[in-house]
């Protein structure tokens, strides 16, 4: 894989842990992702991953900024501190948010994308165990 | 039982999970001398051209894989948005899905500013997915709309960039439907003339392009009309069969017939219940 272009991306990119998740016993699936090596955890396996895994955050980013050179540094911090509440209103952790205020806030429920169509979360046919998540939340796990 | 670790955040979209086994397994196969199969060859003929009062769209209906015709008659110009309409190139499935999406966006997006949609604001809308995706969605389209400001006709590639052209052509019969308009384009033609470059421009597709093939199609937009003309020209038409083959009936003589008459006589009937456990 051609790995030259990648320096510029996974310096700007917020570090994503997991390109070589676990398998559900918590060893590493080996038919799935290879022999587990340090460049198997590091570098993406398609081109895309980085960008897509990056894409909500950077875009935010470059609003953030753009909306910030535009009305001055309280246009972002206050947009924030929305962002921020509104992220907080979630149901149990096992179960799926429907998010609706923070995606009126970002404009996200005035279109469809892919993300909307394809592994759409809300639609997962696993769930989480619920005492376990609900612990892990609370810290008591 | 499969469960869910318990900090993993859930994540719509497309999915990578198959991406690192792909390449093992590949790079495992060429060891051993095999191929793993490759994505096979699209062919295409797209085109549009602006008119005196509106857009005319064309395309072939020839769906290719490789070698392989797969489909004879395949629809490839795809709905927008009443005044827009769109011809695809490339992955079928992504054209078709690309156009989907899109409409959905510019319908929510009629719905909210209650205006009939720009044709810039699709195509900015297309530009900005496709080129999110960095040409893995491979998408060619042409992109032709009326909409306030008059008559607009666009060219987008699969990477984001676009075009916005008085005449444009796409697909691997580009060149054949180019060199026609090139040769016959004038500005302001009349509704029939355009249509009538555009079929040609089409044929001139399917008759030099191996991956272009069958009908025409047309799509010719005005101001508040759209007239979606399928088939609007059989270019290949398939011979007729001048003689009938086949034997008229009594051909061949009866010289002798029996019927035997089976007499049989009911015993019992009664209904039994099916064991449906």
């Amino acid at each position: 894989m051609d790995t030259r272009g990648l320096r510029s991306q996974l310096k700007d990119s917020v570090p994503v842990a997991g390109f070589c998740p676990h398998g559900s016993y918590g060893v590493q699936d080996a038919l799935r992702s290879g022999f587990s090596s340090v460049k198997n955890e590091i570098l993406p396996s398609h081109p895309l991953e980085l960008s897509e895994k990056n894409f909500q955050v950077n875009q935010e980013k470059m609003n953030f900024a753009t909306i910030r050179n535009i009305q001055g540094l309280h246009a972002p911090l206050k947009l924030q501190m929305e962002y921020r509440a509104a992220r907080q209103i979630q149901r149990l952790p096992f179960l799926q948010s429907s998010n609706l205020a923070l995606d009126t806030l970002r404009n996200s429920d005035e279109s469809i994308g892919f993300e909307d169509i394809l592994n759409d979360p809300a639609q997962s046919e696993m769930m989480g165990e619920p005492h376990m998540m609900m612990e892990y939340q609370l810290g008591i796990l | 039982m499969a469960t869910l670790s318990v900090n993993r955040a859930p994540f719509g979209g497309f999915s990578f999970e198959n991406c690192k086994r792909n390449a093992v397994l590949e790079a495992d196969s060429t060891k051993l001398g095999c191929s793993v199969p490759a994505a096979r060859k699209t062919g295409t003929t797209i085109c549009g051209i602006v008119f005196k009062d509106g857009i005319v769209l064309g395309a072939d209906t020839r769906a290719t894989e490789g070698m392989i015709v797969a489909d004879k008659n395949c629809s490839k110009i795809h709905y927008i948005s009443p005044n827009i309409y769109c011809c695809g190139a490339g992955t079928a499935a992504d054209t078709e899905m690309t156009t989907q999406i899109i409409s959905s966006n510019l319908e929510l997006h009629g719905l909210s500013t209650g205006r009939l949609p720009r044709v810039a604001t699709a195509n900015r809308m297309l530009k900005q997915m496709l080129f999110r995706y960095q040409g893995y969605i491979g998408a060619a389209l042409v992109l032709g709309g009326v909409d306030c400001m008059g008559p607009h006709l666009y060219s987008i590639y699969p990477h984001g960039s676009t075009d916005k052209l008085p005449y444009v052509t796409m697909g691997s019969g580009s060149l054949a439907a180019m060199a026609v308009f090139e040769d016959r384009y004038k500005p302001d033609m009349e509704e029939e003339e355009a249509k009538r470059l555009v079929r040609d421009a089409i044929a001139g597709g399917i008759f030099n392009d191996l991956g272009s093939g069958s009908n025409i199609d047309l799509c010719v937009i005005t101001k508040g009309n759209v007239d979606y003309i399928r088939p609007h020209d059989e270019a290949n038409k398939k011979g007729v069969r001048t003689g009938d083959y086949k034997y008229k009936r009594g051909t061949t003589g009866v010289l002798t017939k029996v019927v035997t008459p089976l007499n049989l006589d009911t015993v019992g009937e009664h209904v039994q219940t099916m064991d449906t456990s």
